[in-house]
């Protein structure tokens, strides 16, 4: 039976392990004891922490999602960022800045959490600028009017959460504390998101098309947010195993659709899917096919944006070298003396 | 409970400083050097926004005065509304006019005027944003060669922006000299302890119908604010 004594004996084991031979078969005795005490606490609901014993491939599937996350946060400031000097009311504007700042703020969070697994921000920052670890395809589109801000908030973020908060019960501990905080801030940007294209949709005749148009070109793309579908899905059964992923992608996107088709009707907005009905039988939502060509296209670096958000991205990196070049040099010169008070270099 | 009637022109001379800042900084939004400066510039924007909005709704509509005047009608200082620059001059700005705001907002909390409630929550934000400013000035005069050199510059180009903080702002109690006295003390004191030099150029521009508070400002100000207010402007009368 997998209790948290079991898990703490794999803990220690592991410690203890970290002394020992490399090679033997004591080794290889000790690898398989931990893995099955591993599996058990897994399959038990335990967290999973830091100096936790875990697979390789565990320790590898999680820093690249959680790379992936942060990368998304902090390349998702971009669309929304083009338009904080062009906001339309200062309260609009309030939002819009303390929204981005969010971002920046999950970004921190989230590279944290891929830090406690021995992996830095300064190295995965540099994978994404040398495109060997990918954000969220979604913010390879550009926010062409005002409206694309509400329809970032409202499907956007409400896809991100509708993938997120299951993640909040994700198996390893740190990434799933960080989706608390970032569950509870995404959902307040879903409703500022879904407010601003309310008040849009209600307004002048010019701004209810605004909001329109944006939906038209945001919600496919929303929809392709939760992953191939599940039979082409290449990490999806042993992430589900390992409990970093509860719901497969299908049922995500499911689960999605039907909170959003109210949502919509509420909003006097239309969702640009003449298949979109409900199923009596299956008590869902019935909708048209997703155009998976796109989705595959702009993955590969074919969307409208892709060379845009990494450019600026490696340029504010290269351009601020200096930056941190400086703030390492003052703090080491200052160290000794306790003068100095360093930023973190990444 | 003050019965002081606000004096408009005040209001918006230190509401329009407080919008103008903020607008700039939030040009960084994507653009810092570092992610926890991201945050940083965005809640120092967040802050000085804040302000604005309380400041100009004491003149009148907070977005009417944003986004329908003219720009000979703001009157911030010409300090404020300097493009951002590289990170060196973003924050030599930040020092510049942290120092003078936190001295200004101490004085309007301890008097018993119009201002009081506003400087006294304010004054709390200021005192960070100044924080903020003088760590990275000691940061970046006493870093590297390179950032030293940046720093050196900032503070030298932006220098003869800094005496029409001081000229008095009708209806607004304060000891100017006695404030601008402090500022030069205090800022000459930060840019030592980061090894600069303090710039020895003159504190104002040799322009006698004024500056920034009598609606002069330099060429940049007109495009900024032609962003700002385009989309505004293109649906007149539209709520938002």
């Amino acid at each position: 039976m997998a209790t948290a004594a079991t898990h703490q004996t794999a803990r220690t084991l592991a410690q203890d392990g970290q002394d020992g031979q490399d090679g033997t078969q004591a080794d290889v005795d000790d690898t398989a004891a931990y893995e099955r005490a591993f599996d058990a606490a897994v399959a038990a609901d335990e967290r999973v922490e830091p100096r936790d014993w875990m697979p390789d491939a565990y320790r590898a599937t999680l820093v690249r999602q959680i790379a992936q996350h942060a990368h998304s946060e902090i390349i998702g400031m971009q669309p929304e960022a083009n338009w904080i000097t062009r906001a339309p009311s200062l309260r609009r504007k309030a939002i819009l800045m303390a929204k981005v700042q969010d971002e920046a703020g999950h970004g921190l969070y989230l590279y944290s959490a891929a830090e406690t697994l021995g992996t830095g921000r300064e190295e995965l920052l540099d994978k994404l600028h040398t495109g060997r670890q990918k954000y969220s395809s979604i913010f390879n589109y550009p926010t062409l009017t005002w409206a694309d801000v509400g329809a970032i908030g409202w499907l956007v973020d409400g896809a991100a959460i509708t993938n997120q908060v299951p993640l909040c019960r994700c198996s390893y501990g740190p990434y799933a504390r960080a989706m608390v905080r970032i569950c509870k801030e995404e959902s307040f940007h879903q409703r500022q998101g879904y407010e601003l294209l309310l008040a849009l949709s209600r307004g002048t005749p010019e701004q209810h098309a605004m909001a329109q148009d944006a939906v038209d070109r945001w919600w496919w793309p929303s929809l392709m947010m939760f992953g191939p579908p599940d039979d082409e899905s290449a990490h999806s059964a042993q992430s589900m195993a390992w409990k970093i992923k509860r719901h497969s992608n299908d049922e995500l996107r499911q689960r999605f659709v039907d909170i959003c088709v109210p949502q919509a009707e509420s909003l006097g907005l239309t969702l640009p899917d003449p298949d979109l009905r409900w199923n009596e039988e299956r008590e869902h939502h019935d909708f048209g096919p997703i155009d998976w060509t796109e989705f595959w296209d702009v993955l590969k670096g074919n969307g409208p944006c892709n060379e845009q958000r990494i450019t600026q991205r490696r340029r504010a990196h290269d351009e601020g070298a200096w930056v941190r070049e400086a703030a390492s040099a003052y703090a080491a010169k200052h160290s000794a003396s306790g003068a100095g008070r360093g930023v973190e270099q990444a | 409970m003050t019965t002081t009637s606000v004096p408009t022109a005040a209001a918006l001379a230190l509401g329009d400083d407080a919008l103008v800042l903020s607008h700039r900084l939030g040009e960084w939004a994507g653009h810092a050097p570092v992610l926890e400066e991201e945050v940083a510039l965005a809640n120092i924007a967040l802050d000085l926004l804040g302000q604005a909005r309380v400041l100009l709704s004491l003149a009148g509509d907070e977005d009417e005065l944003a986004y329908l005047r003219e720009e000979r009608a703001f009157t911030n200082l010409q300090l404020v509304e300097q493009p951002n620059g590289d990170f060196a001059h973003t924050i030599a700005r930040q020092l510049y006019f942290s120092t003078y705001q936190h001295l200004l907002y101490a004085e309007l909390a301890a008097a018993d005027g119009p201002f009081a409630p506003l400087a006294a929550k304010a004054v709390k934000e200021v005192a960070y944003h100044r924080d903020h400013a003088e760590q990275w000035t000691l940061r970046l005069g006493d870093g590297t060669d390179a950032s030293h050199e940046r720093m050196q510059r900032a503070c030298e180009t932006l220098w003869r922006f800094t005496g029409e903080m001081f000229r008095p702002v009708a209806g607004l109690d304060a000891d100017w000299p006695g404030m601008e006295s402090t500022w030069v003390e205090a800022v000459g004191d930060v840019l030592r302890r980061a090894t600069l030099t303090v710039p020895e150029g003159p504190r104002s521009g040799a322009w006698a119908a004024g500056a920034g508070r009598q609606g002069l400002h330099t060429e940049s100000f007109g495009r900024m604010l032609a962003e700002m207010q385009h989309l505004h402007r293109s649906h007149p009368g539209a709520s938002w």
